[in-house]
């Protein structure tokens, strides 16, 4: 009942202050006028009656405010009195407010959006149960580096891996779904019937892939994604059992997939087909071709390490009963990663580099609103002296300065929200193309809580600092100097701060300086072909539709409509492109038939192309010896191959290559002729220096590519547009799927985009700290300046030179930057630790980065202080003597 | 010669509002007066500390108050000794009784 009467009287008094008010005055009054009374009947008249009563009571406005004061409401209504309050003060001093709104919302907003972007990919588990047991096993090359495996070796780990629960392996697949609407593409996966075992997922509804069916002419069946079978099958309940065409075969539904699932390993997928793969491994057949991925899930009685070791155990000791060719005897080992280390491989370093720079971000601007929080308290110490003198008791100065910190922190992290949004959409579309989980980015809100949460601390702290100072010494020197001076400790710390900026700046920007200096060194190697006015567009190969040979013919056909499209000056087709993508599971063999029993030999790889005549001259590779290809190597002539100068000089050190007779991937493949050499080409990156390559000519190659590549050469400038090209390639073939259209100018930039995405961030970061950075020196210096304006005319009229007066200023500043500087340069031999594997050729210590970072970073704050000792050395003797 | 002080001992005023409201309901200026006489003239009651007293006895649950004529037709605010407000006078007479039997034996007892 009490606690009732509590809430219901206090909340009366906040809703109708003035009800309450009127309640008080009425039982003040009636107080007064029964002391009147009782007064006359003492005997005094009615005029020393009621000043009799008065002087009992004291001022009936003091009373109602005591009695008014107590209950909790009075608390609520302080607070809020001090909100308005602070929020006046905010109004008042425009500048201040909109530079620390700035800069807190800057430093929470781009920290959240970057931690939010982070937190998906890599500090939260994959969304699959028990996500770490899921491992992905990649067959090894010499180097080291990492290759796809082949059928056969899938199948011999799946019989011989003990530590492994389930295993699967799964490849590309894009199947054309005709026979309802128009003709659409489908992005699919191709896997063994385990696959989602692995994962730990199985379909909502359906019993999915039967394993019966994975072999050559098993039943034809798709598991769908819930987008597709709701955009395809109108998210027919039914939906099991029915039929899609698919390439113009007819697909069983098995299953469909619950709505969240996602494949990390192939994010787009929305449909899987089986292998159907033949197990008893025909030696010559893509059984044997390195193009699979291979991932597994160990089972719960083991553990990471025990599965590796296995895995090890079986690379090492071939067994007779599995046989293994030369090309996928798995002589290096397996490559065995978690796999959530495996898809975030390529981005982490960059995304552990961004994350790093928004930390840095997030200090910076902690430490700028503390500077400011600090520099406007000082201007306020006056206010503070006046509002103690006039008895504001410690407490309620402290609440006061307080709320004005939180008033600004709160205000900030909302505008932050605004920053956080614009932040991740931003982040996303720079985001480089290998950031799995790009879906699962959203604003996260426990993020928001936790850098909003580290804002209000500072806030707490920042307001506490000033008001303590204020409280203790607001009356005496306050009042007395009419805030002239400023204490000592204060100007210490705010100088503190400054240095912390300056090298935080520092900081950042020479991380951002040796990603620059990366970049152009990297941009500066020559890819080995030209890649200007060249556009390339992917195009689907649906080989159920025809045979090789009509596959051909209409290839021809295709590009030679092209090549009457004003403006081109050469249309090729080549089944892969240098920085096109998915190079690895090209990677053949190469045997010499010179030097067939040669150990070294065995086991050297090199990437295949198969391209029509012209393919060089349109890329500009220059031929170095013997012939081009051309119309010459048709699919009846002998089979003539061209190879890259590394691979001639590599492999035929002391003779000359030209009619030497090579094999290309399996031994049991016929013989190529080489007849020429041409120029070294990037491959996959231009900071990976594989450039072996054998070239021949489409119709002679095994098989027909399932997606192949129309490369188009412009003549110079001309603007002929990219839909003029596909209407061409559609005016020649009307359900040719075109897959993707780029340039290749836009396809080698591609090739360093996670490089590309932490400079951008680095820059955008760096130039706002070294702004801020500049902002503080100014800040504190004029300040300074404004302080002693009575010393300086002081100075002046003893005789001092304005010179002096102005390197005072001056020296004041340098060292500021000075040590803020040396303070940094210690900062980044640390920090750039984190960005080594995103360096190129660049030393993370590299001198001229470090040399032209402190340059830039003390002639910007050397500005910033000449201003100032400018205005010092302006001042007038006279004026600020007499004032 | 000093002024004898006619303060209510600190925190003594919450009882004895209690105890003479145990009496009959009374206005505030009821309540001063009271105290007043029945201490004769020891304990003189500050009008604002009383005030804010009795709001806080009411919102405690102790007191129930409402507007009402007086005998001299003007209107008050009587308040009223609730149950919970009894209960809670007979602890803290209780517990000052005790307090003030120990002091007066301290003062009495001889060196």
């Amino acid at each position: 009942m009490s606690l009732w009467r509590q809430i219901a009287r206090g909340w009366t008094s906040l809703t109708r202050p003035g009800a309450a008010d009127n309640d008080v005055d009425r039982e003040i009054r009636h107080y007064l006028e029964e002391a009147e009374v009782e007064y006359r009947a003492q005997g005094l008249t009615p005029d020393e009656a009621r000043r009799a009563a008065r002087l009992d009571m004291g001022a009936p406005v003091a009373v109602r405010e005591e009695v008014r004061a107590q209950g909790w409401e009075s608390v609520v209504r302080t607070a809020a009195a001090d909100a308005r309050f602070a929020a006046r003060q905010l109004r008042r001093a425009p500048g201040f407010a909109v530079a620390s709104l700035t800069t807190l919302a800057l430093g929470i907003g781009a920290s959240t959006a970057i931690y939010s972007a982070v937190k998906p990919t890599l500090l939260e588990p994959l969304p699959y149960p028990d996500a770490p047991r899921i491992i992905t096993i990649w067959d090894r090359l010499p180097d080291g580096h990492r290759l796809e495996v082949t059928f056969g070796t899938y199948r011999e780990v799946l019989a011989r891996c003990r530590s492994c629960s389930a295993l699967a392996v799964t490849r590309p697949w894009q199947p054309t779904l005709t026979g309802a609407d128009e003709p659409q593409r489908l992005i699919g996966q191709l896997v063994a019937a385990d696959y989602f075992r692995v994962f730990g997922v199985q379909p909502l509804v359906g019993g999915g892939f039967d394993p019966a069916d994975d072999r050559p002419g098993g039943r034809p069946s798709v598991v769908l994604g819930d987008a597709v079978w709701r955009r395809v099958l109108n998210a027919d309940p039914r939906a099991i059992g029915r039929s899609l065409l698919l390439d113009g075969t007819n697909y069983t539904v098995a299953g469909v997939m619950p709505p969240g699932f996602s494949d990390v390993l192939a994010p787009d997928t929305e449909i899987w087909s089986l292998l159907q793969y033949n197990p008893a491994l025909p030696p010559n057949g893509r059984e044997w071709g390195h193009h699979l991925r291979m991932v597994g899930r160990f089972a719960d009685q083991s553990s990471f390490d025990a599965v590796a070791a296995d895995l090890d155990a079986i690379a090492r000791q071939p067994l007779p009963s599995f046989p293994r060719p030369g090309w996928a005897a798995v002589k290096n080992g397996f490559a065995v990663s978690e796999l959530q280390e495996d898809v975030t491989r390529s981005v982490r370093p960059a995304l552990v580099a961004v994350m790093i720079a928004a930390s840095i971000l997030l200090a910076i601007a902690c430490v700028n609103a503390t500077s400011l929080l600090l520099a406007r308290a000082a201007q306020r110490r006056g206010e503070l002296a006046v509002r103690a003198a006039l008895g504001a008791t410690r407490p309620r100065l402290i609440r006061q300065l307080v709320t004005e910190s939180l008033l600004l922190v709160v205000l900030g992290g909302g505008l932050a929200l605004l920053f956080v949004r614009m932040g991740l959409e931003t982040l996303v579309a720079i985001a480089p193309p290998g950031l799995p989980r790009v879906d699962a980015i959203a604003v996260d809100a426990k993020v928001f809580a936790f850098t909003f949460g580290v804002a209000v601390v500072v806030g707490l702290v920042v307001g506490l600092l000033p008001a303590l100072r204020a409280s203790r010494s607001a009356l005496r020197p306050g009042l007395q100097a009419g805030a002239r001076q400023t204490t000592g400790g204060h100007r210490l710390l705010r100088r503190g701060l400054v240095v912390a900026q300056v090298a935080l700046a520092l900081v950042l920007l020479i991380g951002a300086g040796l990603l620059l200096r990366s970049l152009n060194r990297l941009f500066a190697i020559p890819s080995g072909f030209d890649s200007a006015q060249v556009l390339a567009l992917k195009v689907h190969v649906s080989s159920q539709r025809f045979d090789a040979a009509t596959i051909h013919q209409r290839f021809a056909e295709t590009l030679a409509a092209v090549r009457g499209v004003p403006g081109v000056a050469a249309a090729v087709l080549t089944s892969h492109l240098p920085f096109g993508g998915e190079l690895d599971p090209n990677r053949y063999g190469i045997q010499i038939e010179s030097s067939a029993n040669d150990p070294k030999a065995r086991g050297s790889d090199a990437y295949r192309y198969a391209v029509s005549a012209g393919y060089f001259r349109a890329l500009g590779i220059p031929l170095r010896r013997g012939r081009w290809l051309d119309e010459r190597d048709a699919a009846d002539a002998p089979l003539s191959v061209v190879i890259s100068e590394s691979l001639a000089r590599r492999r035929f050190p002391d003779r000359d290559p030209i009619g030497q007779r090579i094999h290309v991937g399996p031994e049991n493949r016929p013989w190529y002729t080489i007849v020429g050499i041409v120029g070294d080409v990037k491959q996959a990156s231009l900071a990976v220096t594989e450039t072996d390559a054998v070239y021949v000519t489409t119709p002679q190659w095994v098989f027909a590519d399932s997606e192949v590549w129309i490369v188009v050469k412009m003549a110079r400038d001309t603007g002929v547009s990219a839909s003029a090209i596909r209407q061409a390639i559609w005016s020649a073939d009307r359900n040719q799927p075109i897959v993707r259209t780029v340039t290749l100018d836009e396809l080698v930039a591609l090739s360093a985009a996670e490089r590309r995405f932490a400079l951008v961030l680095f820059q955008l970061f760096g130039l706002v700290a070294l702004m801020l950075a500049a902002t503080g020196a100014y800040g504190v210096l004029s300040e300074g300046v404004t302080e002693r304006t009575r010393e300086v005319g002081l100075r002046l009229a003893l005789g001092a030179p304005r010179r002096a007066i102005l390197s005072m200023v001056l020296r004041e500043g340098t060292w500021l930057a000075c040590t803020g500087i040396a303070l940094g340069l210690v900062g980044a031999t640390v920090a750039s630790r984190a960005l080594t594997t995103l360096l190129f050729d660049v030393s993370r210590l590299d001198a001229v980065t470090y040399l032209g970072v402190t340059v830039l970073v003390l002639g910007v704050t050397f500005a910033a202080s000449a201003v100032p000792a400018w205005r010092a050395a302006r001042v007038d003797p006279s004026t600020t003597l007499r004032s | 010669m000093k002024e004898p002080t006619t303060e209510v001992i600190q925190g003594t005023l919450d009882m004895l509002i209690l105890k003479t409201l145990s009496l009959e309901p009374m206005h505030g200026y009821g309540i001063a007066k009271r105290v007043e006489q029945i201490s004769r003239g020891v304990f003189k009651v500050n009008p604002g500390s009383l005030l804010t007293a009795l709001q806080r006895l009411e919102r405690a649950g102790w007191l129930d108050a409402a507007w009402r004529q007086t005998e001299n037709a003007r209107r008050a605010k009587f308040y009223t000794l609730t149950r919970t407000g009894r209960k809670e006078l007979d602890a803290v007479t209780a517990d000052w009784k005790r307090r003030a039997l120990a002091i007066a034996r301290l003062l009495d007892a001889e060196g």
